[in-house]
């Protein structure tokens, strides 16, 4: 049962994969499906489920795209 | 539903325009969070450098001044004296503080201006394209020290926040590092004390940051951290060098 | 009102409090040292605030910031000291701040001399910083002069936003005359909504800067300021001129240097050579019109500078070929001598003969 809920502002993304260093659960990933209006791959959570609401991607996004609510 | 983590009111909509992987803009969010919990972001004034922050004035929801290199510190000596009331702080890059700002930073620690100084250090010149630094490692690769940099040539890496430390109105001297997310809160931490150092009118505040450089650095942004980690950490120790409590 | 006697830079210091200076930054430089030991002293009296800063380069730029944040704010140094300043000038400039810098000028280059000189005119008027900026500059030529100007100077810059600047010499700083503090016609000075004294909440953050890297916005920025500058040339042009009825020949001096000029202007007349004046008060903006207004009984300009020729550049605009113009300078702190410019007035009659 998922204790967080992760949303990526994806446009303005620029794909340098901080957050995905420090995602202690390795959830984060970069979304090679699709390319933001910057040209980058933006990051996305595939597995919400396993999210424990740590804030830890948040608080490393050099841009604030990440915002984290604890269900 | 509670919130864990939304973007501070400290920061404007204006989309920063750092290299992807940055520390800058890691930094400049502690910078506006602290500002927004202390209550003091409708009294503060903001005085940015020269280097990759020249643009700040636009990304921090309060009022800003943009100053000549190396020169923040007095700028902000100039409005502190004019409005004590202001929460006064400078924004400041290695280039900037350590190299051409030498003079202006320790005088303002001389002074104890009540001011505060959050001077991010990426051993490098960001945004004129990666020349060397006074902070530059040894043998680190630089623009301007292509073979790497040699003691004998350009001296050893100078260590600001150790320099300062030894001046009697420095009252709060602290290094930190944003490569993790426990560095990244500890440095919240220090960006807060400093700030309450001069809320309080104890004195003058700074808190060294070791950040990175991906793009000058020829790193990708996760292999820059590890670079910080590796190589900056061990020259620069990363704790506090400077209490008031210490000071008296 | 009774006059006293002051030595110059400590009236220059008074007439400053008295126009309104609340913050002086500064930094010690021969010849010009009791003008901050005055402030450090009578400032804080006035419910203001000194500082002596680390460097003439620190000191411009506590300037900046106290202007941003809404101060009416000064400094004072002297030519080596001011050649510092000018990166800080153009900043205050280039964010329309406004400010007051006095000079009071010793002869260079370099670290050059302690005397008189005036060889900082180009240095004032042509830039000094980077960029495309002008700033008033006043040149008085006695002590109640410089204190008239000096109790107008604040409200001048905050009038236009712009720093502005008031040249003297050694001469002027040294010397003790009687004066009077009389307050200037006031001008209404715009609301400073513009500075950084915290939102409140109330407002979107102003922002003092420099920089525009958008090259139409800097172009519009330096549209705007041309728009303050044809305004200075429009109002603030001073000048004087004197025996200008029928003159042979026509001298034109500023500061100190014009008095000498004066002395030499009597004696010819007492030989029956009439010689006249035009003796800039404001060296920027230049007043041209005084040139335009030459009459025709005069044969040549002669130029008298205790440099090796700044001013008459401009001169030689103003004149626009019209006449011949001659030169007499002195420099390193030798004064010019009576003598010597009427030789030169006759030698020029001489010749146009």
């Amino acid at each position: 049962m998922a204790k967080g809920k992760v949303m990526f502002n994806v446009d303005i993304c620029k794909g340098c994969e901080l957050c995905v260093l420090a995602c202690p659960v390795d959830i984060i990933t970069m979304d090679d499906s699709m390319i933001n209006k910057n040209g980058f791959h933006p990051a996305t959570v595939k597995e919400m489920d396993k999210c424990i609401a740590c804030g830890n991607c948040a608080i490393t996004c050099p841009d604030s795209v990440i915002s984290v609510e604890r269900i | 539903m509670t919130t864990v983590y939304k973007k501070s009111k400290g920061l404007t909509d204006v989309e920063m325009h750092f290299c992807p992987g940055c520390t800058h803009g890691t930094i400049h969010k502690l910078v506006a969070e602290v500002l927004v919990e202390l209550d003091v972001l409708d009294r503060s004034v903001g005085v940015v450098p020269v280097g990759c922050s020249a643009l700040s004035y636009d990304y921090f929801n309060c009022d800003m001044q943009q100053a000549s290199h190396g020169r923040a510190p007095a700028v902000a000596t100039g409005i502190k004296r004019v409005n004590p009331d202001l929460v006064t702080w400078t924004y400041q890059g290695d280039g900037d503080l350590a190299s051409i700002g030498t003079a202006e930073i320790i005088h303002a620690a001389h002074r104890g201006e009540k001011i505060t100084t959050i001077f991010v250090n990426n051993a490098i010149y960001g945004m004129t394209g990666g020349q060397m630094a006074p902070t530059t490692l040894i043998g680190q690769k630089t623009t301007t020290s292509p073979l790497g940099r040699t003691v004998e040539h350009s001296g050893m890496p100078l260590r600001v926040s150790e320099m300062l430390a030894t001046i009697d109105g420095a009252k709060f001297v602290e290094r930190v590092s944003v490569d993790t997310p426990a560095n990244i809160r500890k440095t919240k931490k220090a960006i807060k004390k400093a700030f309450e150092l001069q809320i309080s009118g104890e004195g003058f505040g700074i808190v060294e940051i070791l950040s990175t450089c991906p793009t000058n650095w020829g790193l990708t942004p996760v292999d820059a951290i590890k670079w910080l980690q590796d190589n900056m950490i061990e020259y620069y120790p990363l704790g506090n060098l400077r209490t008031p409590e210490e000071a008296k | 009102m009774a006059k006293v006697l002051m030595k110059g830079n400590e009236a220059i210091a008074e007439a400053a409090i008295r126009g309104g200076c609340k913050y002086f930054f500064g930094y010690p430089i021969t010849p010009q040292n009791e003008l901050p030991e005055y402030m450090s002293r009578e400032l804080p009296k006035n419910d203001g605030v000194f500082l002596q800063a680390e460097s003439e380069v620190a000191a411009i730029n506590m300037v900046y910031g106290a202007a941003g944040a809404g101060g009416r704010v000064m400094t004072s140094s002297s030519s080596p000291g001011i050649a510092l300043k000018q990166e800080g000038i153009t900043y205050i400039a280039g964010a329309n701040l406004p400010c007051v810098i006095v000079n009071i000028v010793r002869g260079g280059p370099g670290l050059g001399g302690i005397q008189p000189a005036q060889s900082d005119y180009f240095q004032s008027v042509k830039g000094g910083g980077n960029g495309d900026y002008s700033m008033p500059v006043f040149a008085p030529a006695n002590l109640q002069e410089m204190v008239d100007i000096m109790m107008e100077a604040f409200d001048i810059a905050d009038y236009y936003r712009n720093p502005v600047m008031v040249i003297g010499d050694g001469m002027i700083g040294q010397m003790m005359e009687p004066i009077e503090f009389n307050k200037p016609e006031p001008r209404e000075l715009p609301v400073k909504d513009w500075i950084t004294n915290g939102t409140k909440g109330e407002r979107k953050p102003n922002i003092i800067n420099s920089l525009f890297l958008d090259a139409q916005d800097l172009e519009d920025h330096n549209l705007e300021a041309v728009t303050k500058y044809e305004a200075m040339r429009a109002n603030e042009t001073r000048v004087e001129v004197f025996n200008m009825e029928n003159p042979e020949i026509v001298l034109t001096a500023y500061g100190t240097t014009s008095r000498i000029c004066k002395n030499a202007i009597m004696a010819l007349k007492e030989e029956g050579i009439e010689v006249g004046l035009i003796r800039p008060i404001t060296i920027w903006p230049f007043p041209d019109q005084a040139f335009e207004d030459i009459p025709e009984s005069a044969k040549g300009i002669l130029v008298v500078e205790m440099s090796q020729g700044q001013m008459i550049e401009d001169v030689k605009i103003a004149n626009n070929g019209r006449l011949p113009i001659g030169f007499h300078g002195r420099s390193g702190g030798m004064i010019p001598d009576p003598k010597d410019i009427i030789a030169k007035v006759k030698e020029m009659i001489g010749g146009a003969k």
